[in-house]
């Protein structure tokens, strides 16, 4: 495979916000991301799809440093954002997730209140200051992710306390609070069930206006309904990015295409 | 091989087992040995309490006879002649002794007649309890004497809460001991606290995974292990003989307490760190957060109820230990309580310790109530720890 699979002819109208070069990724010995190159575009989402232990949670983790928690792990190559590479010896890992926030597949809300939950972040990064612009942003941040109609009347009330379609959205809210560029997102609907997931899709093509949203999904159909555009990842490579029209009715590759098609994964 | 009888009964049932018999006698046998061993346990659980319960009972009660207290010039200088001539050997001499500091501090008193009650000697206190004492055919008969007049009462032993040790029995007290286990306790605390708590946050969030904090660990957990009488002879030679440290002393004490206690709140702390999801650490770094926020605005929290427990335990674990207290000195005949960390002084234990070793009968029944003190408060430090965990418990 050539290292120029990402770079695809398409839409030259789209701005690339995130462009990644040459990325190789080891765990200890273990081989995980092969030479990925690819442009990812600014108000688009982007679906990375593969089967198991294809790399593209460990990609979209090399999006934000999250990788770098974990000692063993070795990264080699750029990721350009704002024509800075991240992994620049002078670039701090925090001021980088301040930057691209992240949504896990569990929701994970802090054992505190809903309204701490939101507005932990935004004081802690001086986005705010306690009282009534605070409190603003945690309405902003929870009307953006629909769920400002739900909790108005129960900020208070701890973050476990809700659903996990509502924990997921929380998630969200406090996602966006920080005000990111980016928000990646690791399968954020797979421990959810139809309807919520129904609720956190919609919700991820409103915020498309705003953020650049890059999200792993293990359900086809679910890439196919919101993503612009799909990455199929295979054994630490890219197969093949474009269009996820292209993608699904489309595929320049066999093993796109049968993967797709159920054949495998 | 199946016999008739069997086959016969195979045929009825396809579900036939021909082990089936052995197998429920033999889960019956093993569950009777379990259920005999717990039944051991807690009789001699039951024994050990009512024994201790029985003996210290009497203890908290003391025997005082209403006699006639003459508060003269010549008490003054002899504390002997401030009653009269056959109330002297039923008279406690340790309370008499008070009797010249009692006129100096009150001059009002002085060439007044009291009849007042008046703590009786220990045999006396023995005899009207009903245990074995000796006492002069003459002294007895004044008792029995006495007690028909009801001059003889057994009141509330409010010394044993508010006096030190004694050579003298039924002056002994549990005070001083008190005293200076809660100083000694204090000092533990303050030390063992910070430094395990601190100990466990750098080896569960910050250090690697490598060889020397492997060794590390290896050692912490062996040192939660090692016979405490050694961490006593540690104290001695590091506290008081490199740094010359006052011995006999809370400050000794609690430090020598705290080198034992660390390693329990090391591990223990790490464990309450070690359940407390990743996924909530994850989420603090996703938004941004630093190492330092992560830790402690929100992995702390959820791990202090553990980290807490874990702490109360040593804390009452320490308050239990004699042998490396009696190593560094606190085990002499203190019967002041001390006033600062480097006074002299003894812990409930040590006291314990050295009333067993008494000849003397009463200090049987003062043992007896003193572990009674120490098992309240080691309870009640066990409630606390339950308490708080289930305060502080976040609801998951």
């Amino acid at each position: 495979m050539s290292s120029g699979k990402g770079r695809t002819k398409m839409s030259k109208d789209n701005k690339v916000k995130i462009k990644v070069e040459e990325l190789n990724l080891w765990y200890g010995d273990n081989h995980a991301l092969h030479n990925i190159s690819v442009d990812l575009f600014e108000n688009k989402i982007t679906a990375l799809i593969g089967p198991s232990g294809c790399g593209k949670s460990t990609f979209l983790r090399c999006l934000n440093r999250m990788n770098d928690l974990i000692n063993i792990v070795k990264i080699d190559g750029e990721v350009v954002i704002d024509k800075k590479n991240i992994y620049d010896k002078d670039v701090d890992e925090v001021s980088v997730r301040k930057r691209i926030g992240m949504v896990f597949q569990q929701p994970n809300p802090f054992p505190k209140s809903i309204y701490d939950n939101v507005a932990y972040a935004p004081l802690k990064h001086g986005i705010v200051k306690k009282g009534k612009e605070c409190d603003e942003l945690v309405e902003t941040s929870l009307k953006k992710s629909g769920l400002w109609d739900e909790v108005k009347d129960k900020l208070n009330d701890p973050g476990t306390s809700l659903s996990g379609g509502q924990q997921q959205r929380l998630c969200i809210a406090r996602t966006i609070a920080v005000k990111p560029e980016v928000i990646l997102m690791d399968e954020p609907t797979s421990a959810l069930d139809p309807i919520s997931t129904e609720k956190i899709e919609a919700l991820m093509l409103e915020l498309k206006k705003d953020y650049t949203i890059i999200t792993v999904t293990h359900n086809m159909q679910q890439a196919a309904r919101v993503a612009d555009y799909t990455a199929f990842f295979h054994l630490g490579k890219l197969i093949e990015y474009d269009e996820t029209e292209t993608i699904f009715v489309n595929p320049n590759n066999k093993k796109t295409e049968d993967y797709i098609t159920g054949r495998f994964g | 091989m199946i016999s008739r009888k069997n086959k016969k009964k195979q045929e009825n049932n396809p579900f036939y087992d021909p082990s089936l018999k052995r197998r429920h006698s033999s889960a019956k046998r093993f569950k009777k040995f379990t259920l005999t061993s717990l039944i051991f346990s807690i009789a001699f659980l039951a024994f050990f309490l009512f024994d201790i319960i029985g003996k210290g009972i009497p203890a908290f009660n003391i025997t005082y006879v209403k006699v006639e207290v003459n508060y003269s010039e010549a008490a003054v200088k002899d504390y002997r002649k401030a009653v009269d001539r056959k109330y002297r050997n039923i008279i406690s001499r340790a309370w008499l002794r008070e009797l010249p500091l009692i006129i100096k501090d009150n001059p009002s008193l002085l060439n007044t007649k009291k009849t007042q009650w008046v703590l009786a000697d220990d045999q006396v206190d023995q005899y009207i309890k009903g245990h074995h004492y000796r006492l002069k055919r003459k002294d007895r008969a004044l008792i029995d004497d006495m007690k028909a007049h009801d001059l003889v009462e057994l009141k509330f032993n409010s010394i044993f809460f508010t006096q030190g040790d004694s050579k003298t029995p039924e002056y002994a007290g549990l005070y001083s001991a008190m005293v200076g286990s809660i100083l000694t306790l204090i000092i533990t605390m303050l030390v063992a606290f910070p430094i395990g708590v601190m100990t466990a946050i750098y080896l569960e969030e910050f250090a690697d995974d490598n060889k020397f904090t492997r060794f590390i660990e290896v050692n912490i957990n062996n040192l939660a292990a090692i016979p405490s009488i050694l961490f006593g002879l540690l104290g001695l030679a590091i506290f008081i003989n490199l740094f010359g440290m006052p011995r006999s002393s809370p400050l000794v004490g609690g430090l020598t307490l705290a080198l034992m206690t660390l390693p329990i709140i090391i591990v223990s702390s790490r464990a309450a760190l070690r359940a407390v999801p990743d996924s909530i650490r994850q989420a603090g770094y996703g938004l941004g957060l630093t190492k330092i926020e992560v830790t402690r605005d929100h992995v702390l929290p959820l791990a202090f109820p553990g980290v807490l427990t874990g702490s109360i335990i040593g804390l009452a674990q320490a308050m239990g230990e004699t042998a490396p207290l009696i190593i560094i000195g606190m085990i002499a005949f203190i019967p002041d309580a001390p006033g600062m960390v480097t006074d002299a002084a003894t812990v409930m234990p040590a006291q314990l310790f050295t009333w067993a070793g008494m000849p003397e009968k009463m200090y049987i029944e003062k043992t007896a109530a003193g572990i009674m003190v120490l098992l309240s408060v080691l309870i009640s430090l066990n409630a606390l720890a339950i308490y708080l965990r289930k305060k502080f418990e976040v609801k998951w």
